[in-house]
């Protein structure tokens, strides 16, 4: 074995913006490894384009560049730092594919970079289907038989040999984009020409299918001397044919014995080190499944070989971070330490902290891991669940039976307090046909369609054989609807409550079923003592004392987590990540506990979520891994009182609900009706905020404008508001979530049809109606400590109001407005914030009306107008979605800094003055991204419903350049030359001619549908027309995105819903063969302005240069 | 339905759950094993003889029983303790629950208690005797246990070890041509070594654990195998004899209690361990090598390396509290590791063991061959 030199600086590659099959994990890996590094004394200069993460705020790497992730970006980076190293297994997929195309090109070579961890002979063997498949074969491990092919000819040929079902799996892309499964020759033709077209290398695998096997991950580590480990093993509770990411997953596996453990095992050690592996990766089987489903699959499940092969990551990945969590072993942070030359055995078990690396993790509890989807914001989507992962988030929780555990998670999803016991309404009729009308297909809500069908007495081996569940983990279910049972018809005493929270029901669930109101059942365990207690999670199932400060509940005898001593306080996280709360939560979170602790109080924080570095053990004093609904917070509230000397009294800590997005400020209000003290603002500030009435009198008092509108409750009362008010009207429920279910209405029609279908008007919720207003959306992040507020600095939105602040590029500082306007929104937003009491953050949105044209549409220039008025669209007394975004781009550390003034500081004394921040000489801009070729059956119009997963930054000196690198680290940038298909709304048509223009003169082919196209040819430019509409001849619109002879599309619609269905296969099928798709003509332009000024002179330097305000390069 | 049932521990420590498998009251040294799978094989390790298992992995019996994971003649322990057992298990292998199980060879179980809060008491105030009953109080139990023998007292090879001497031919068949013959002590071994043997080409005579000397080398092996077995190896006086009086003749290897054996066949010494080393998780160092294994490890009691007799030389460490984990005869063909290259349960990373012993054996045979 050579021993390397540990190299003295290391570039890390961070994996971009949160999309889905790339999440939070990779902040939470990259993180840990950055400062992992910092202990050996390495240097670490990262690149990542996404602000909403920790990794790269300014302590936790050494040098942090927020740059496009592009080859040419990472060469400039490497140019100017020279690292010794470059660690890319860290960054997911976008890491792993960098790194090879910064190989491939040469940069490496030319800069002596080493690869670190990873060789890069073994990330293409990963990746490419056809040397994996002959490594494996040389070592002896069975693989399914399959042939790599890159024509559909060859697709073709290949599935006659090989046989039906089988499955197409695309090289080089993530999150499995692009494949599927393959049952008859029909799906074959639209499969393999997806995966291909998914390809980067246009290469598909054409595979046998072991759909219906069991799915088993193992989580294997080696290090440069060879010495290897598995960290877990995990067991998908979907079977193979069900993308892991999402699956149902439990850790560790429950229906192996200890042979096909250790078969498994051995094989995965026998992988890493043929991959020659040096850090962490994650290989998954499929292994025979049980008799019981085996009779059910097509055909004779083989005796031999019990298991395949399928797929190994390189690299850390959304599995290992689970494991991690699962565990308590720091995957990310001992592959870096490997990385750099460390052995296993010379790395200490940070929980332990007696005992090494080098060893395997026994559990004594079960883990579930189950995924969120985002389907109770895309009604329309395909909820069916295959190869290609939808999921934007997970849940995990802990317990000590896997009955708990599951319920727990469910719980943990925050899908509108939705148990195990919610059903359908659809299924709620009994009889006949049952069977047929239960998703027990792979969707979203098959956990819940099992359990209704065990409760109407269908079997568990009749379930395993439909689903190719194993049997034991629907006999658990059935252990679930037993006790449903029980607690139907028995006395509710001490020994059935007792066994009814042991296999994890809720208060509510238990109140629900014993006719009580869950305060009641509460109250009946206070009474009984029946309360949780907290286990560790300490790695080695208790053999060793541990340090680990990380916590589960369970209903058993011992309680390991005693209260903490001293001054401390509740972090309340944020959940899962979902579209509308992303990773910006728990940034804010994270800031939240460290502020904490600076100021000598313990942090302790509950969360949900494993993806994310909140809950990593070393974040917080103590971590509680619990569901964040009432019972759970109040259960670790509870649990950290502490007596009061000499009274009966108990004094609770309190609790931070303002970082933990809608799910913290959520809890506040029931928190307070119990008692509990909260951090900050007032529940009373956060109810005013909320409530629309109360807020409307609130804005009034102060004398400041918002757009008309009001809470309506029912449709007579709706149609006189909208007559009074006049179209369009923005129509939203009053709880809202992400913009959940906000629309845009033109007329009454559209008004009663969003009031009857959309929100079910009149079940006691309130619908708010305002006047919908097309002026400049403006954004501001505050610090109120009850004397003054702090503004960081005011964000535009590139879109006009209508679209979601969440979908909208946002430039800071505000260009175009006004000295005049920026005063008004200082002046609004302190006033504000000191009468509604705000101690913390607080987020106000505006929109801003003004005569003429407020915007020079060829550049950024701001043009006065005379008249303008700022109105208040919003006010959300808790931590937005851009408090990560504007901390980055002004240096004024929000979320520490509200956690400060929560605690009792002023601004003053931590050195912050009241009012405006000094204006930065820089530019930052805020791009979304989209998951949306993920989700098919999606619209990807933009409108008030929010849909971005993710975001990137762009940050330069000059507007241009900063809008040019958000576009690019975006991927909406336009290629320099080629053709464009527009489709423009009338509305939009005056304001689309001078950027037709100016296309067409920098040599763009210009394709319109019919309006659009007369319109161009009125300029004088020539045009070629396509079909609007699909079925009436060729080519249409849809055949020229297909065939590829656009590269961009450009389509505005009016917003009405006839004309969204319209353009809805054109947008849809420029999302799936991922070409840009504008649909906000704001965000075209800025596109097209990019595109003609030429990208080429734009700055790449570590974000403290930008702050600095150093000139260019 | 149900019934209570007690653990009551020496301390007085008392941990209420229900019973499952026999109705009986059973007692002996409670230990801990934190294996995740392979109860079946723990079950029926000899070397759990006179000793009631706490499993620390709350969820037992999920896959069922099977024909095949049985390390021995019978269950061995002489009761079971878990969090949670499965009453409805699933696996193609599957004969029977765990509960039918332990149920069938009057074995009782305790489920539904705290494992987690027992184990920690067991980590923190060391093993300690024992009682599961359903039919005594707490206090009645603790009564009993007051006169119940100790298990350091107690001599268990002689229960759990073969009667009578006979050859391995379970498994899958070996090698073709000629095999070397493997003489196996049997102070309470795993059949999994006697598989392993087998599969690597051995003809594998099992010989009773007091068998002497003569009586092994009368059937004439290449070599020797001291097996695991459970108890106190001081006690075992007459197999000390046994090994001392075999190595150096042909090459020899100790496996668990076996390696206790042979170190004090060459004046080592052992001591009892605080809780013992049970799990399949135990990271051990090859001193020659550096290289770390991962290892299954089932032992209370452990070889002292201070004062090693020179001709003793430690050849692997656990990476965990430093403590002996294999030794090797400076002259003679000896090798023995603490820990289970046989796995069942555990991880397979140790086989290795098994093929450099019987490099040594061919050595041995070639040198033999060619004086």
């Amino acid at each position: 074995m050579t021993t390397k030199a540990k190299p003295s600086k290391v570039l890390v590659i961070g994996s971009g913006p949160i999309v889905i099959g790339q999440a939070a994990e990779f902040d939470y890996a990259g993180t840990q490894a950055c400062r992992a590094l910092r202990e050996e004394d390495v240097t670490t200069v990262l690149v990542n384009s996404n602000p909403a993460t920790i990794m790269t705020d300014q302590d936790i790497a050494d040098i942090v560049y927020i740059e496009p992730l592009t080859v040419d970006v990472l060469e400039r980076v490497i140019a100017r730092e020279r690292p010794e190293g470059l660690l890319p297994t860290l960054g997911g997929q976008t890491g792993l594919n960098l790194a090879v195309d910064l190989a491939n090109v040469g940069v490496l070579d030319r800069y002596g970079v080493r690869l670190l961890g990873t060789p890069l002979d073994t990330i293409r063997k990963a990746e490419d289907r056809k040397l994996f498949r002959q490594l494996l074969l040389d070592i002896g491990e069975p693989v399914p038989t399959s042939e790599t092919v890159t024509t559909m000819a060859e697709a073709r040929e290949a599935a006659r040999r090989i046989g039906l079902p089988l499955v197409v799996r695309p090289s080089y892309t993530l999150g499995g984009t692009g494949g599927g499964l393959v049952h008859t020759w029909e799906e074959l033709e639209a499969v393999a020409q997806d995966g291909l077209s998914a390809s980067p290398i246009h290469q598909v695998l054409v595979e046998q299918s072991v759909e219906g096997w069991k799915e088993i991950e193992y989580e294997v580590m080696r290090d440069g001397a060879d010495n290897c480990i598995t960290v877990c093993n995990m067991e998908n509770i979907d079977p193979m044919g069900v993308h892991t990411g999402d699956s149902i997953v439990v850790a560790p596996s429950q229906t192996l014995s200890d042979k096909e453990y250790q078969l498994l095992r051995s094989a995965s050690l026998r992988i890493i080190r043929a991959l020659g592996i040096e850090g962490g990766c994650n290989i998954q089987f499929a292994l025979t499944p049980s008799s019981v489903v085996a009779q059910a699959l097509p055909g004779n499940v083989p005796k031999e070989p019990r298991y395949h092969v399928i797929e190994v990551n390189p690299r850390v990945s959304r599995s290992s971070a689970l494991a991690s969590k699962a565990t308590g072993y720091p995957i990310a942070r001992v592959a870096a330490k490997i990385a750099v030359g460390k052995r296993l055995d010379e790395i200490p078990n940070a929980v332990t902290g007696k005992t090494l690396a080098a060893f395997e993790p026994a559990l004594d509890y079960c883990v579930v891991k189950i995924p969120r989807w985002p389907f109770d914001k895309f009604a329309t989507g395909d909820r069916v669940l295959g190869t290609q992962m939808k999921a934007t988030g997970e849940v995990m929780a802990v317990g000590r039976s896997f009955e708990a555990a599951l319920q727990k998670a469910v719980r943990s999803l925050e899908l509108g307090g939705r148990s195990l016991m919610w059903e359908d309404p659809a299924w709620r009729r009994d009889g006949e046909g049952i069977l047929e009308r239960l998703p027990l297909k792979p969707t979203d809500l098959r956990l819940w369609a099992l359990t209704a069908a065990l409760r109407r007495d269908v079997g568990v081996e009749d379930l395993a054989r439909r689903t190719c569940i194993d049997p034991w983990f629907i006999s658990a279910l059935q252990n679930i609807v037993d006790m449903e049972r029980r607690l139907l018809s028995e006395d509710l005493g001490p020994r059935l409550l007792r066994q009814a929270k042991r296999l994890g029901f809720s208060d509510e669930q238990v109140g629900t079923l014993a006719d009580r109101l869950p305060a009641q059942v509460r109250e009946l365990r206070r009474q009984w003592g029946i309360r949780p207690v907290y286990k560790m999670v300490d790695t080695c199932a208790a053999e060793f004392e541990a340090q680990t400060p990380y916590f589960y509940s369970t209903y058993e005898q011992e309680n390991e987590a005693e209260s903490l001593p001293g001054p401390k306080a509740v972090v309340i996280g944020s959940g899962p990540i979902r579209i509308g709360q992303g990773i910006e939560f728990d940034y804010c979170s994270v800031h939240a506990a460290w502020a904490l602790q600076e100021e000598g109080v313990r942090s302790i924080m509950v969360n949900s979520n494993p993806e994310t570095v909140s809950t990593d053990f070393d974040t917080s004093d103590r971590l509680y891994f619990e569901p964040l609904d009432h019972e759970s917070v109040m259960d670790v509230l509870e649990n950290e009182g502490v007596a009061l000397p000499g009274s009966e009294e108990v004094r609770y800590p309190p609790s931070v609900v303002q970082f933990g997005g809608q799910t913290a400020i959520n809890l506040s209000q029931s928190l307070d009706r119990a008692g509990m003290p909260i951090l900050g603002s007032s529940a009373m500030a956060i109810d005013i905020a909320s409530d629309r009435d109360k807020f409307g009198d609130f804005l009034e008092t102060l004398g400041i404008p918002q757009p008309p509108g009001a809470a309506v409750t029912s449709l007579e009362e709706a149609l006189s508001v909208a007559g009074r008010l006049g179209f369009p009207l923005l129509v939203r429920p009053s709880y809202v979530l992400g913009g959940r279910a906000m629309e845009i209405v033109q007329n009454a029609t559209e008004l009663v049809r969003y009031l009857t279908m959309a929100v079910e008007v009149g079940q006691g919720r309130p619908v708010l109606i305002d006047k919908y207003m097309e002026g400049r959306e403006v954004e501001v992040d505050a610090v109120c400590d009850g004397e003054g507020v702090l503004i960081p600095g005011i964000m535009e939105h590139v879109e006009r109001a209508g679209v979601h602040s969440g979908d909208s590029m946002a430039v800071y500082p505000g260009l175009t407005l006004t000295e005049g306007e920026v005063a008004t929104l200082v002046d609004y937003t302190t006033r504000i914030g000191l009468a509604l009491g705000v101690r913390g953050l607080m987020n106000v949105q505006y929109v801003i009306m003004s005569d003429g044209l407020y915007r020079d549409p060829a550049t950024f220039d701001r043009k006065a107008s005379l008249h303008s008025t700022v109105y208040v669209l919003e006010v959300n007394p808790r931590a937005s979605r851009t408090v990560p975004f504007i901390s980055k781009v002004t240096g004024v550390p929000m979320a520490r800094l509200a956690t400060k003034v929560m605690l009792g500081r002023t601004l003053k004394g931590l050195g912050y003055p009241a009012g405006l921040w000094k204006r930065q000489h820089l530019v930052g801009v805020k791009a979304p991204v989209f998951s949306m070729s993920k989700l098919t059956g999606v619209d990807t119009y933009l409108g008030p419903e929010m849909k971005s997963t993710g975001e990137v930054m762009g940050i330069d000196h000059d507007p241009a350049a900063a809008l040019a690198k958000a576009l690019m680290a975006a991927g909406l940038m336009l290629p320099t030359q080629g053709s464009i298909l527009l489709t423009i709304a009338d509305k939009d048509k005056p304001e689309v001619v001078p950027l037709v223009k100016a296309l067409a003169a920098s040599g763009y082919h210009i394709y319109a549908t019919e309006g659009t196209a007369a319109m161009v040819q009125g300029l004088g430019i020539p045009v070629a027309m396509v079909r609007k509409k699909l079925g009436e001849g060729h080519p249409n619109t849809v055949d020229v995105i297909v065939d590829g002879t656009v590269d961009a599309v450009v389509n505005t619609i009016e917003a009405t819903a006839t004309a969204i269905r319209d353009g809805f296969e054109i947008r849809r099928t420029a999302v799936e063969r991922r070409i840009p798709c504008y649909t906000s003509l704001d965000t075209a332009r800025a596109a097209i302005q990019t595109l003609l000024r030429g990208s080429a002179h734009y700055n790449v330097k570590p974000n403290a240069d930008y702050l600095r305000g150093d000139g260019g390069e | 339905m149900t019934k209570t049932a007690y653990l009551v521990l020496e301390d007085g420590s008392v941990y209420e759950g229900e019973s499952f498998g026999a109705e009986a009251t059973a007692y002996g040294e409670v230990v801990f094993n934190t294996s995740m799978t392979g109860y079946q094989e723990m079950l029926t390790d000899p070397s759990y003889a006179g000793q009631v298992l706490v499993g620390t992995y709350p969820l037992m019996g999920n896959y069922g029983v099977n024909a095949q994971d049985v390390e021995s003649r019978r269950l061995q322990v002489s009761g079971f303790v878990v969090c949670h057992h499965s009453l409805t298990p699933s696996h193609y292998d599957s004969v029977g629950t765990l509960h039918q199980f332990l149920a069938s060879q009057g074995v009782p179980g305790v489920c539904g208690l705290d494992t987690r809060a027992v184990t920690r008491k067991l980590r923190s105030h060391g093993v300690m005797m024992g009682i599961i009953t359903t039919q005594e109080s707490p206090q009645q139990a603790l009564e009993r246990l007051k006169v119940v023998p100790a298990y350091g007292a107690t001599d268990f090879v002689r229960n759990v070890a073969t009667d009578s001497q006979y050859t391995w031919d379970g498994g899958p068949k070996g090698h073709a041509g000629r095999s070397l013959r493997i003489a196996v002590t049997d102070c309470g071994l795993k059949y999994n070594i006697l598989r392993i043997l087998k599969h690597k080409g051995c003809e594998v005579i099992v010989v009773p654990g007091h068998t002497g000397a003569e009586e092994i080398m009368a059937l004439r092996p290449v070599g020797v195998v001291f097996s695991p077995g459970p108890g106190d190896p001081a006690l075992l006086d007459y197999a000390v004899k046994t090994a001392r009086a075999i190595a150096g003749r042909v090459p020899v290897m100790g496996i668990c209690l076996g390696h206790q054996l042979l170190a004090r066949a060459f004046g080592g010494q052992t001591f009892k361990l605080k809780f013992g080393h049970r799990g399949a998780n135990h990271p051990v160092r090859d001193l020659a090598t550096g290289r770390v294994h991962i290892t299954a490890q089932n032992h209370g009691y452990a070889v002292d390396g201070d004062g090693l007799p020179p001709e003793l030389e430690v050849t692997h460490v656990n990476l965990n509290d430093g403590t002996v984990e294999g030794l090797r005869h400076r002259e003679v063909p000896v090798i023995s590791i603490q820990y289970h290259s046989e796995a069942a349960p555990g991880p397979r990373d140790n086989e290795y063991l098994f093929d450099r012993f019987l490099e040594m054996v061919r050595m041995i045979r070639k040198e033999v061959k060619g004086s």
